[in-house]
């Protein structure tokens, strides 16, 4: 069963938890997906709302179909490369509307970033 | 569209008690439907009516083109709120029954959902907790190959992990053009395996939609729109 969230709908979620399969490598470049049956069953949801998820990630041509054969994943890396990058931009920009709702400027969140990355270590 | 079930100003009373009050409601094919609503707005009242087993005060319904009979126990399967299964029956011979009842009925299928859920075949009934019964129950319903399947109550009574097993057995079971109608108010737990959802109060329909469309239009889940609705 996948986490499903309660405000958005839940293709999207599929979408994203798919997406993020295909950019960490789970699931690797011209590799075949499992059937919308079996991901519907992995996932604990409705096989059309899985159908519709597919549907979306086909639209962003990070997935394509064969009549016959099923679902495969992209075989063009740097497809998968700019997907990958483009959902990090996302988020370094969302942390950054978060912190410039905290009154943080931008010299200060660089600042920040830096110190955080030094305890790291 | 296609459509497995269609009623139109469907009554019920009980005495003088209105359980259904002008119900019209249209169910296509291939769907899974929730059945949604407050206790005693009459979803019991409506499930039994389409299985058969309660006649209308007044009203038309028509399932696969045929009103409740004969006809339509043959492409419905039913489970009821409470389990009927006699406590001195073993879980084969209640198979059995199933067999001689239904020609669309997979033994196959049910022993093969028994053995992953770990249920012995010759258990008896009488041996059984109140969850593992409403199990097999659930077993012998979906192991038929039905074209609309009638579902009251059936997560109510099991622990949240049977719950998984017995939401993915209705997913991978059904086939594309049966519709199965759940009845709960567990609203949370089924709202990701459903289509659409039928939302009835008073003995009347108030709102029949995707589940879909409440999140993007509304942008909440179906339990919240539920909890906002029927808010006591």
């Amino acid at each position: 069963m996948w986490e499903i969230k309660n405000d958005r709908p839940i293709y999207i979620q599929l979408a994203d938890k798919i997406r993020q399969r295909i950019i960490t490598g789970v699931y690797r470049p011209g590799d075949k997906l499992p059937s919308v049956r079996d991901l519907a069953q992995e996932a604990g949801v409705n096989p059309n709302t899985m159908q519709k998820a597919l549907t979306e990630l086909e639209r962003s041509d990070l997935v394509y179909a064969q009549r016959t054969s099923g679902r495969f994943i992209t075989e063009d890396a740097g497809r998968i490369q700019k997907m990958r990058e483009d959902i990090a931009l996302e988020q370094a920009q969302a942390f950054l509307n978060k912190m410039a709702d905290l009154g943080f400027s931008r010299v200060e969140i660089v600042a920040l970033m830096e110190r955080a990355v030094a305890e790291r270590g | 569209m296609d459509l497995i079930v269609s009623i139109s100003g469907l009554t019920k009373n009980y005495g003088i008690k209105q359980a259904l009050r002008g119900v019209n409601l249209a169910l296509p094919k291939g769907r899974i439907i929730g059945l949604l609503g407050p206790n005693g707005s009459g979803k019991s009242t409506l499930i039994k009516i389409l299985s058969g087993v309660l006649c209308p005060t007044a009203g038309q319904i028509q399932i696969g083109g045929f009103a409740p009979g004969i006809e339509t126990k043959r492409i419905v399967s039913y489970l009821p709120e409470r389990t009927y299964l006699s406590d001195w029956m073993k879980v084969d011979d209640a198979i059995d029954m199933f067999v001689d009842f239904y020609p669309d009925f997979s033994k196959e299928r049910a022993y093969d959902m028994l053995s992953r859920l770990q249920i012995d075949p010759r258990a008896r009934f009488k041996t059984m907790s109140k969850g593992t019964k409403e199990k097999v129950q659930l077993i012998l319903v979906m192991s038929r190959r039905a074209q609309l399947y009638l579902l009251d109550e059936p997560i109510g009574g099991v622990d949240p992990a049977a719950r998984d097993y017995i939401l993915q057995t209705i997913i991978s079971n059904y086939d594309e053009n049966a519709t199965v109608l759940i009845s709960t108010h567990l609203i949370a737990d089924v709202e990701q395996i459903l289509d659409d959802v039928v939302f009835i109060k008073d003995g009347q329909v108030m709102l029949q939609a995707a589940v879909e469309d409440i999140r993007e239009k509304q942008g909440k889940s179906v339990d919240g729109l539920f909890r906002e609705v029927f808010k006591c």
